[in-house]
């Protein structure tokens, strides 16, 4: 005890000479304040590089054109309208895919969390099917469907109903159970307690879905465009390859890339405005 | 499980005989008897585990997974107050009242108003206090004009001050409502200030029942509300 105290003393005294100093700041550790713009700053950088090596002939033509060989090209495509006109058959067939693999997944779901027979029937083919990729179907694809609309359509279906279908599933069955019970007390017949309580409950896992989809969509009809086509993004790009035009070749590729942002863009406008009840809790 | 009594006027809202309810082998609810008359506000205390969630959950026709027998009559028209509020995260306040009713905005209005939300009608209910959802849960269990309340610890997830605005709300629409009240709560007091009767559940049976006669508002200081509680209190087996 006596000991403790003498210890105790012994920090006082040393307190009681305390050496001061005046406030320094402390070496900021973290990566300090974001720079103004700066998601711009690498690809600009990248653009300039390319430039500069175009302009002073470090790269071959053949292998990289230049940005203003690009932007030229660019301008006659769309001039002969050659652009437009594979833009728009590219756009058709990513819709009419997307949009029917959106339905048939949306419906899939619904069959397969609303029923315990639609899930055991439909939801054991389906997981099989989400592990073969569904790029790996094409030659059987080819070979049922031949190789034209149908089956480009087809393979993007393939490709976007499963995304769909995991998501859609996945927001319905982690409804909380409460609110079935709620469903259940009111006296909601089957198809109100659908509309008002399962639709909107799994639509975040649905929209969640769809951004997966329609990546997915674009991916699909990369590929689709490549085998035997006569016209899309794809086949205008396949045919530079053939002449080695790499102009055209970048010009696709900047098509694909701004067509992807700008749909995933629209996918999170939708689920910002549909889901808008949630927005006081997650913004 | 639940027969119900269509058409018939009953001199009962709600009667119970001889109900077992068992999870697996453990019986919750052993051979029970209860009858409500219409309009009246009985409490239901108990500790937990007692049956009293199992008894209500029972007349609200809500227990799929529980084996039992006996004969349950209630009215036609029941609602379920719960303790969580149970909104629709997605739906509007004024939705959420008339969920499932047709052409009834302007009855869910009316509503509103008497549980004095008027003017929130287009608010989330992520938007409200605690206290105002269960305002809600109110204001979409009266609209449908119930002959029979069931309410699980409506008040039991909200802070003490809006528990007692509550009661006197509670109280209010009763009075003008007045459909038969079965209110589960483990809260002696808030049993006391509510209730018509008062009935202590425990190991599936009923084992204590008080008919409260104070006037309101009743008063916690008042000797004959303390007597009230100390003979429930015991019968809930807590001693002072």
């Amino acid at each position: 005890m006596s000991g403790q105290a003498a210890t105790l003393s012994g920090v006082r005294a040393e307190r009681e000479q305390v050496t001061t100093r005046p406030v320094r700041r402390r070496r900021r550790l973290g990566p300090g304040k974001p720079i103004r713009f700066g998601a711009f700053i690498g690809p600009l950088l990248l653009l300039a590089i390319w430039s500069i090596g175009s302009a002073a002939g470090w790269l071959d033509p053949r292998i990289l054109s230049a940005p203003w060989t690009v932007v030229t090209t660019t301008s006659d495509l769309i001039a002969d309208g050659r652009l437009q006109s594979n833009l728009l058959t590219s756009t058709q067939r990513a819709f009419v895919g997307l949009g029917l693999g959106i339905v048939l997944g949306t419906v899939l779901a619904l069959l397969s969390g609303l029923s315990r027979i639609g899930e055991a029937v439909l939801d054991g083919p389906i997981q099989i099917k989400r592990a073969i990729p569904s790029l790996a179907l094409l030659p059987l694809l080819i070979l049922w469907l031949g190789i034209g609309e149908t089956m480009k359509v087809t393979t993007i279906t393939l490709g976007v109903f499963v995304p769909i279908y995991i998501h859609t599933h996945n927001g319905l069955r982690t409804i909380d159970s409460r609110y079935v019970e709620l469903a259940q007390t009111v006296g909601l017949s089957r198809w109100t307690f659908i509309r008002k309580v399962v639709l909107p409950g799994a639509l975040p896992g649905f929209l969640l879905g769809l951004r997966f989809a329609v990546t997915g969509a674009w991916l699909s009809l990369v590929v689709v465009e490549q085998i035997n086509s006569t016209s899309g993004i794809g086949y205008m790009m396949e045919l530079a390859r053939t002449y080695g035009q790499t102009d055209i070749i970048i010009v696709g590729l900047v098509l694909y890339g701004v067509l992807g942002l700008l749909s995933d863009g629209a996918v999170r406008l939708i689920q910002r405005r549909a889901l808008s009840w949630r927005r006081t809790l997650a913004d | 499980m639940a027969t119900h009594a269509g058409g018939l006027t009953l001199s009962k809202a709600v009667e119970v005989r001889g109900l077992i309810r068992s999870y697996g082998d453990r019986a919750v609810l052993d051979d029970l008897d209860l009858s409500i008359a219409p309009g009246e506000f009985v409490a239901l205390l108990g500790k937990s585990g007692s049956g009293k969630s199992t008894l209500l959950r029972a007349l609200a026709g809500l227990d799929h997974d529980v084996t039992g027998t006996g004969e349950l009559v209630v009215p036609e028209n029941v609602s379920v107050v719960f303790q969580d509020s149970r909104l629709l995260p997605w739906a509007r306040v004024l939705d959420n009242v008339v969920l499932g009713l047709r052409d009834a905005d302007e009855r869910g209005r009316k509503s509103l108003e008497e549980v004095g939300l008027a003017g929130r009608e287009n608010a989330w209910p992520n938007e409200l206090s605690g206290g105002e959802q269960q305002r809600v849960a109110l204001a979409r269990s009266l609209v449908r004009e119930p002959a029979l309340l069931l309410a699980d610890e409506p008040f039991g997830a909200l802070d003490a001050l809006t528990r007692i605005k509550m009661h006197v709300l509670l109280r209010k629409l009763c009075a003008a409502h007045q459909p038969a009240v079965l209110l589960v709560t483990h809260d002696v007091d808030e049993a006391i200030v509510l209730a018509d009767r008062v009935i202590v559940l425990d190991e599936g049976r009923l084992v204590a029942e008080e008919r409260i006669e104070l006037a309101p508002p009743r008063n916690a200081a008042d000797p004959l509300f303390a007597a009230v509680r100390s003979r429930l209190l015991d019968a809930l087996g807590v001693s002072l």
